[in-house]
């Protein structure tokens, strides 16, 4: 049984069958199972059903490949509400960027690396932006 | 200037001790050099020729006496007791250890400093008019504004790891002092039909390999939009911009081949469900940027005898009335003059200064501009609200530190990257050809005779040295193993702004000075009346250049 961080702590996963983005679209049992995505697959596709996506799961092929950060974050945008975890190869330096722009699950290559990342979650306490976790931006939440 | 309240500290201190552990983590072996790269890289930590170079963020060439001392203490401490003005208005240091870099940074953020973002594939440091605030040609000081951006591109969680680089730039003036038309994103404060207030937005400039102006793609943004359009554009670029070739990853190449219609398009409709969202901006936060940007207490003078006193000193020491006229600015406000540094002196390489040179400028900011400075994107230090009745002072003690060179906007006023004396990026080196054809052309007299004349050198194709946009630009390049310089004529930054066109095949390091040579004496046999250089150049074009220098 993988496991990996949800929601701030290391869990054991029970999650669906995973299906590529072409063969999720195709299914018909589509609210039980969940997605991947990978970097350049078209988002406005998968949106069309977002009332039907258990889980989404945003591939990293390379930690530098940045377009996963945007998917979990118009999901959220339109309003998905499910599991987004991050899978691939991440960085736990990211985690904080991460859990800003909604995802809320983390499957690192190695699992071993689970207890030492955990802390990373809290590198920064305060941030600029307004993001998922926070929607509001720092400007609107300054001590007047 | 810009004060951090508590928030702006903790993020700063936050990161450094983010940077701290990560350091630690590469040095342990956890992380690997890979791996590793990305995130020094995004705190401004380049591992360069001879040593680890560490580029500090100045936000839009903003500083303090402060904070100038403080960088002053850090070279002495921590390198070899100079530091580099850069083209992005931030200030370099050369020769930093690895292990020691989390110290500085601590020290940094104690005077509301730091090195985040100054590299890597991320929004770099906005940059803007070195005379912001002061300039008598502005429509709206630009400084709150990039502020405002400053903090939204700051860890912006979305947008650490874009395809390549990005660089945004505001100016708010006639002149355009920012080359806003050479960014990824550039802003003009502009005012619409009805007289109000917005920006006109650029997409898609750049140098670099591929030299591209900007085009418009909004031409009047209303400001309390302006970071849900960025954040719009971002998302487009994030998305669509390419990863699979380094050298076609900035946004100028997705602007290209989407056409800025396409472009367009796709930014409106991601911009559709940003709007009117949470990061438009309040009412509150416009004038609370503003409330750090306003004048300081001016001394009421009057213009005409202030002007008439001046005029007196000026022609009683001409060497202080050459450099009041060519290192001194028109100010805003009566009686005031904004003063420029030169960093430029014949012998030292362009934008270098020294510890104790820092603590001169430092001092004198204190005495005679209200505490503060600008580093420019000409590679020179601002002292922007002198007294007139004070120039004499300061150019006393500006000249004997060396820094009262009377050359601004002149010909040995270059703009020049480190090069491959520093830089590993490098293909040539580029501070010995400026300082040669600093030394070919020590006869002011005719340095002033030629005009105003921007000559800019690169290293290698990254352009650093913004050689595209200089009137004469020089790239070093590099012919089997050997170092060679490409001419190009005809660049420019302004609101006109042009690419430089090549004149012909490269030419060695030491011909240069005479290749410079001739190309001035061409100009001079070419120009009418006052001409300046790059008008001559508009209007007989670059065949008479090339006719010449390849006879």
């Amino acid at each position: 049984m993988p496991r990996l961080i949800r929601n701030g702590a290391i869990v054991e996963d029970h999650g669906p069958e995973v299906l590529d983005l072409e063969q999720w679209l195709e299914s018909t049992e589509r609210s039980s199972r969940a997605v991947v995505l990978e970097p350049g697959e078209s988002l406005a596709s998968l949106l069309a059903h977002i009332d039907e996506i258990p889980m989404v799961l945003v591939n990293f092929p390379t930690f530098m490949d940045g377009r996963g950060f945007s998917y979990a974050r118009e999901l959220r945008e339109r309003g998905y509400k499910g599991e987004i975890r991050a899978v691939g190869h991440f960085l736990r330096d990211q985690l904080t960027y991460l859990s800003r722009c909604g995802f809320n699950a983390f499957e690192f290559d190695d699992e071993s690396e689970l207890e030492e990342a955990l802390p990373s979650l809290a590198d920064f306490s305060e941030a600029y932006q307004a993001s998922v976790d926070r929607p509001q931006p720092l400007f609107r939440r300054r001590a007047k | 200037m810009y004060v951090y309240d508590e928030y702006d500290q903790k993020i700063v201190d936050e990161r450094v001790a983010q940077y701290r552990d990560q350091t630690a983590r590469f040095l342990d072996g956890k992380l690997t050099d890979e791996q590793f790269l990305p995130l020094r890289l995004q705190n401004g930590l380049y591992v360069q020729r001879l040593a680890p170079m560490l580029r500090i963020a100045v936000p839009y060439g903003l500083m303090s006496s402060r904070q100038l001392r403080k960088i002053a203490q850090l070279s002495r401490d921590y390198d070899k007791g100079y530091v580099h003005v850069s083209t992005r208005q931030n200030i370099q240091f050369n020769w930093p250890e690895l292990a020691e870099v989390p110290d500085l940074l601590a020290e940094l953020a104690s005077v509301q400093m730091h090195s985040i973002q100054t590299s890597g594939n991320c929004i770099r440091n906005t940059t803007t008019d070195q005379y912001a605030g002061v300039a008598v040609d502005e429509l709206e000081d630009p400084r709150p504004w990039c502020e405002i951006i400053r903090q939204w591109s700051t860890l912006h969680p979305e947008f650490a790891f874009l395809p390549r680089k990005f660089k945004i730039a505001v100016c708010g003036t006639a002149e355009d002092r920012a080359a806003i038309y050479a960014h990824d994103i550039g802003l003009e404060l502009v005012h619409n039909a009805a007289g109000e207030k917005g920006f006109k937005v650029l997409v898609g400039g750049g140098l670099g390999r591929t030299p591209v102006i900007g085009s418009q793609i909004c031409p009047f943004l209303e400001p309390q939009h302006l970071l849900t359009y960025l954040e719009a554009i971002l998302r487009v670029y994030n998305q669509h911009g390419r990863r699979d070739n380094k050298y076609k990853a900035r946004i100028k190449i997705l602007v290209k081949a989407m056409g800025v219609d396409a472009f367009r398009e796709a930014v409106e409709k991601e911009w559709a469900v940003l709007r009117d969202g949470p990061s438009t901006l309040t009412e509150d936060e416009i004038s609370r940027a503003r409330s750090f940007f306003t004048a300081p207490v001016y001394q009421s003078l009057d213009a005409e005898t202030v002007a008439a006193a001046l005029a007196e000193q000026c022609s009683s020491d001409p060497v202080f009335g050459n450099w009041v006229k060519r290192n001194t600015v028109a100010h805003r406000v009566p009686g005031y003059r904004i003063v420029n540094v030169s960093l430029k002196a014949t012998g030292y390489a362009p934008g270098d200064i020294t510890d104790e040179q820092l603590e001169l400028v430092a001092d004198l900011a204190d005495q005679y501009s209200f505490g503060e400075l600008r580093t420019t994107h000409e590679q020179n230090i601002v002292l922007a609200d002198v007294e007139q009745g004070q120039l004499y002072g300061l150019w006393q003690a500006l000249q004997k530190a060396g820094l009262a060179t009377a050359n601004i906007g002149y010909l040995t006023d270059i703009i020049c990257c480190p090069g491959g004396d520093y830089c590993s990026l490098a293909n040539a080196k580029s501070i010995p050809v400026a300082e040669a054809i600093q030394a070919r052309f020590e006869d002011m007299d005719y340095v002033y005779d030629l005009g105003p004349l921007e000559l800019n050198i690169s290293g290698c194709m990254n352009a650093c040295g913004h050689h595209h946009i200089g009137h004469i630009g020089v790239l070093g390049v590099d012919k089997k193993g050997q170092e060679f310089y490409q001419v190009s004529l005809g660049g420019s930054q302004g609101k006109d702004a042009s690419i430089g066109k090549i004149l012909g095949p490269s030419f060695k390091q030491e011909d240069m000075p005479d290749i410079l040579e001739n190309l001035l004496t061409t100009f001079l046999s070419l120009r009418q009346e006052d001409e300046a250089f790059i008008d001559t150049y508009r209007r007989v074009g670059i065949d008479p250049f090339k006719e010449r220098v390849y006879a």
